[in-house]
């Protein structure tokens, strides 16, 4: 109906230019509410956090403090952007826009509900793991361009981390896509039907966890935050960043810790899916699933980061290539043995 | 062998997290502690020492008598005095100057006091906004006794049994 409309209104324009503007206006219809998302995202981080250290949070600007992002955004604009004096200023200036760029780019394939999705391509999977794994490029240059000590360990630090985790990543999601047999995001989702018993959490369950303990490690956060590690090397990689620099960093982490919840979503919680597919369960649109399974996600993003210290940083290197890499491996095995040769095959489909 | 499996169980369970987000879970549901600040204060004993103010007796006279014990026990040489004496052969002060910044609030000034002049009120909520304020002349001392008597006075009430 909106498509109608948007036709009937921009009819006069030529074929290519209709179409290229319409995928322009479902970008800016996802953009948009993911921005005030994020924004609300570190409210709520701020209250949630708050609350588990028996605090109420921030709560002055506005009733409740629901105004409080909208405080911190003006804030952060009206600051000044300082460029230190011997950084390598267009790289300086480039690398936070190279860190939220593929955070937001990846929103493109994800499916919101059975209908609602910018880009439904066949590689979506691989897409996804190609532009998250991009991310790290700007946590590296911001390092390297500030020419400063602190940011340079902290962007070594991020390069080493991203790489041990990136790969039980990948290897978790080869076991999703091993299960439902293909990279197309949608059809993930639809091979997960039947409730929630029939999402893929139960028989990848070691996978699940990885994915989701490389999905902390690769967005930065508690307890895998040795990037930034205040205490160690003051805020990392972006200790040189003031005003809408340090403001991009921000809302690209909290764009990929939302990102990373919806994926685990998408492959392991049966993405728009209700839970039980029963009449009250099945009126509901499957946007507002989609969107109370990622809020739980993102929930535990901060009830870890609540929860525990900051890993040393030779154990989360222990960890990433001696635990989780090699757990992934046998469960890989397992999946396949158990897919093809055993009676029991039907678990894993 | 049996305890090394007993580890790896442990491990792979996630045993001990799932046990520490526990603990911070139940603190969610608890009752906060944070005190609504300008709105809620926390209670304040009546030793509270804060602010200084010069008192007078219940006729009006000021009680101050010049007797530059408080300027001799302040250990941060905050206060300055001068005096001289008045038309009915009285000793007063004429200059009694307290420098907030380089007071530290000890309350020794109080305890040396012979006539209970000095004291240190329970106003802890003051600020300055040009340098020059954080000198409180005898004038702004006296002013600020009068309008807190009976603050002070209840303040000195409820603590006589414990001097």
């Amino acid at each position: 109906m909106i498509y109608d409309s948007f036709v009937f209104l921009t009819g006069w324009l030529p074929e290519p230019v209709q179409t290229i503007s319409w995928i322009g206006v479902k970008i800016v219809a996802i953009i948009i509410p993911l921005m005030a998302f994020v924004a609300y995202f570190t409210f709520a981080e701020r209250k949630v956090i708050g609350y588990f250290q028996t605090r109420v949070g921030p709560n002055r600007v506005g009733p409740k403090g629901w105004f409080q992002p909208i405080a911190d955004a003006m804030k952060l604009m009206f600051k000044e952007i300082v460029v230190p004096a011997r950084s390598n200023r267009y790289l300086f200036l480039f690398a936070p826009v190279l860190s939220l760029a593929p955070a937001l780019a990846a929103w493109a394939v994800i499916p919101f509900s059975d209908t609602l999705v910018l880009a439904n391509i066949d590689a979506g999977l691989l897409y996804i793991l190609a532009l998250t794994s991009m991310g790290v490029y700007g946590v590296i240059l911001a390092g390297w361009a500030s020419n400063s000590k602190y940011a340079f360990l902290g962007a070594m630090r991020s390069a080493a981390q991203i790489v041990a985790y990136e790969i039980a990543m990948g290897f978790a999601l080869v076991g999703v896509l091993m299960v439902a047999g293909s990279l197309n995001l949608h059809q993930i989702v639809t091979r997960q039907s039947g409730g929630f018993w029939e999402w893929y959490w139960l028989p990848l369950l070691p996978l699940m966890l990885v994915y989701f303990i490389s999905g902390v490690a690769e967005t930065n956060r508690s307890p895998f935050d040795v990037a930034e590690g205040e205490s160690e090397i003051v805020a990392g990689f972006h200790v040189e960043y003031s005003g809408m620099g340090f403001a991009v960093f921000f809302l690209a982490e909290y764009a990929n810790i939302i990102l990373i919840g919806a994926l685990m979503v998408l492959m392991f919680f049966g993405g728009w899916l209700p839970p039980v597919e029963i009449t009250p369960f099945t009126w509901l649109p499957g946007l507002f699933w989609f969107g109370l399974k990622t809020f739980v996600v993102c929930f535990l993003f901060l009830w870890l980061r609540a929860t525990f210290p900051r890993y040393r940083y030779d154990q989360i290197m222990r960890l990433g290539w001696k635990v989780l890499i090699p757990v992934t491996l046998v469960w890989i095995v397992v999946i396949g043995i158990g897919k093809f040769y055993t009676p029991i095959g039907f678990i894993f489909s | 062998m049996a305890s090394k499996l007993q580890q790896l169980y442990k491990t792979f369970s996630l045993q001990e997290l799932r046990k520490g987000m526990g603990v911070t879970g139940r603190q969610f549901f608890n009752k906060k502690t944070t005190i609504m600040y300008p709105e809620e204060k926390t209670p304040k004993s009546p030793r509270f020492r804060g602010l200084h103010a010069l008192r007078r007796y219940p006729n009006g006279e000021e009680r101050c008598i010049a007797c530059k014990l408080c300027e001799a026990v302040c250990p941060a040489l905050a206060i300055t005095i001068d005096s001289e004496e008045r038309e009915d052969g009285t000793r007063r002060t004429t200059r009694y100057d307290i420098d907030l910044f380089k007071c530290i609030y000890c309350g020794f000034c109080e305890e040396a006091c012979p006539v209970d002049s000095i004291v240190l009120t329970d106003i802890h909520e003051f600020h300055m906004e040009e340098n020059e304020e954080r000198l409180i002349d005898k004038k702004r001392l006296l002013e600020i006794g009068d309008k807190y008597e009976a603050d002070i006075a209840t303040a000195r009430k409820q603590d006589a049994p414990y001097r």
